[in-house]
């Protein structure tokens, strides 16, 4: 029996992971992730959870903890957003090469400098190429989902692969909405005991984590940890599946909205989904095919998958929360254009960068976004493919 | 993906490493034949050896096996080819093939 609640996005995924109950949890504050471990702290103290909570020195630290804890044949995660994340770094590409399940709980947040702590995707794009699984979400419902989901993908025998669950930073983290949560028996079973095949306090068989390759060897490794990837989306759907079942909500590598007979297509992540959806609902009420397409999966990318679903669309505008500094667009941009390229598309595209530092986006500009795509149609020509949204100029 | 250390040798393919290299067991070193990283190899003239035993321990590898208070042949398994030994040797007992 699902229950109904109203809860924060942090408050949300401390509850999946007090449903959880994982073993190891180190964790060290950032704004605005700090509630995760926060809450999780007093589900610790008060006996909900049996979990090792490890309060340590540093964002490197709790990364490090997570990993030896993962090593050691424990569930393991951490919380962090912005510049802890970037202090992770070298931490992320250890977890991913050694095929380490774990779980981040990322609350996207910009990254310095200017400093600031509102939400854009700049830190978790940065670790695009991290080896971690990403995955995204529109709002507290999704995060607690995804949260959910988490383990099951990230310790699948294909996988085995650290996996980022982000929400973007005070707009859903700190905003309070209807959700639904499972049972704590249906999440339980839903997750399973870790059972890892390999893992250093296994008596029978001890083992060794993260030898030294010479070149030699190097490359074979990495190309070997390219097969957990490319195994990835095809559990992520079998996962997604099976908690449709248990939840009734289904989930898949993204989502179309009102996509199947649109000429123009928005592309974006994260909580601007759902304010693109509100201009869709406007504009296709004045007869107008617009439609959106929302990342959820954004490591692995599922470039034929979106190729495929913007086929029949004529212009897309790929929405950035990150600068790229490549002077050619954002992250999600390249990705999207070379899915389009070697799909042989011949939709005109333009990259967008949007929603830096928590700047406010409004139905009004998103439908101004769609305009903007007509006019391109109108034109034939995508005009400038590098472009801000809601910018003083 | 194989977790038996001896059969990994630089003519391995991707698909016959462990996941993320773990090595699964201890001890497992000497089964890995690390002799095959060697471009040159050091070689024992018995006849210049006294015996004196100063190779030994400066073998970073421990490839200079010891039998009866006696060096014997090198470990060509795990020896990579550094040349330390003919350095330590006052005697000219050992030469690398294409080093003197």
């Amino acid at each position: 029996m699902a229950r109904r609640d109203r809860l924060s996005g942090n408050e949300a995924v401390a509850e999946a992971l007090r449903q959880i109950n994982p073993d190891v949890f180190p964790a060290f504050p950032i704004t605005p992730s700090t509630e995760i471990p926060q809450y999780f702290a007093s589900f610790v103290a008060n006996g909900k959870v049996d979990t090792e909570f490890i309060p340590v020195e540093s964002e490197h630290s709790s990364m490090s903890a997570a990993i030896g804890a993962s090593a050691a044949g424990a569930r393991a995660l951490t919380a962090t957003s912005s510049c802890g994340l970037a202090f992770m770094w070298e931490e992320l590409y250890i977890a991913a090469s050694n095929r380490l399940p774990l779980a981040l709980a990322l609350v996207n947040r910009a990254l310095s400098g200017p400093i600031n702590i509102n939400c854009d995707h700049s830190d978790s794009m940065g670790a695009r190429d991290s080896g971690w699984i990403q995955m995204y979400a529109e709002n507290n419902q999704e995060a607690y989902d995804n949260m959910i989901q988490a383990f099951r993908i990230s310790e699948h025998k294909d996988v085995k692969l650290p996996i980022m669950i982000c929400q973007d930073g005070f707009i859903t983290s700190h905003a309070v909405e209807n959700i639904e949560l499972l049972e704590d028996e249906e999440v339980r079973s839903f997750v399973g005991e870790y059972k890892p095949e390999n893992y250093l306090l296994n008596p029978e068989c001890p083992m060794s984590v993260g030898p030294y390759s010479v070149t030699d060897y190097y490359m074979e490794a990495k190309r070997n940890q390219a097969e957990g990837m490319k195994h990835a989306q095809q559990v992520v759907l079998d996962v997604a599946n099976e908690f449709a079942g248990l939840s009734g909500r289904k989930y898949g590598l993204f989502e179309a909205y009102r996509l199947e007979d649109a000429d123009r297509a928005v592309v974006m992540i994260g909580s601007a989904a759902g304010t693109t959806k509100d201009a869709i609902d406007r504009l296709r009420e004045k007869g107008e095919k617009v439609g959106l397409l929302k990342i959820r999966l954004y490591r692995p990318f599922p470039a034929e998958a979106i190729a495929e679903a913007l086929k029949n669309v004529k212009a897309i505008a790929i929405m950035d929360r990150a600068e790229g500094y490549s002077d050619h667009g954002g992250p999600l941009g390249a990705d999207v254009m070379a899915a389009l390229f070697r799909a042989k598309s011949t939709a005109l595209a333009t990259n967008i960068i949007y929603g830096l530092g928590g700047r406010d986006v409004r139905v009004e500009d998103m439908e101004q976004v769609f305009k903007d795509l007509q006019t391109m149609i109108v034109q034939n020509d995508a005009g400038d493919t590098y472009r801000y949204m809601g910018l003083r100029e | 993906m194989t977790a038996d250390i001896s059969k990994l040798g630089l003519k391995t393919k991707w698909q016959d490493l462990t996941e993320g290299m773990i090595i699964a067991g201890s001890g497992t070193s000497a089964e890995f034949m690390t002799g095959e990283w060697s471009s040159i190899k050091p070689v024992f003239i018995e006849e210049n050896c006294k015996q004196c035993l100063l190779c030994v321990p400066v073998c970073p590898d421990s490839c200079i096996p010891v039998h009866d208070k006696k060096r014997t042949e090198f470990d060509y398994d795990h020896c990579k080819g550094c040349g330390i030994c003919v350095k330590a040797c006052p005697f000219g007992a050992i030469t690398m093939e294409g080093v003197n």
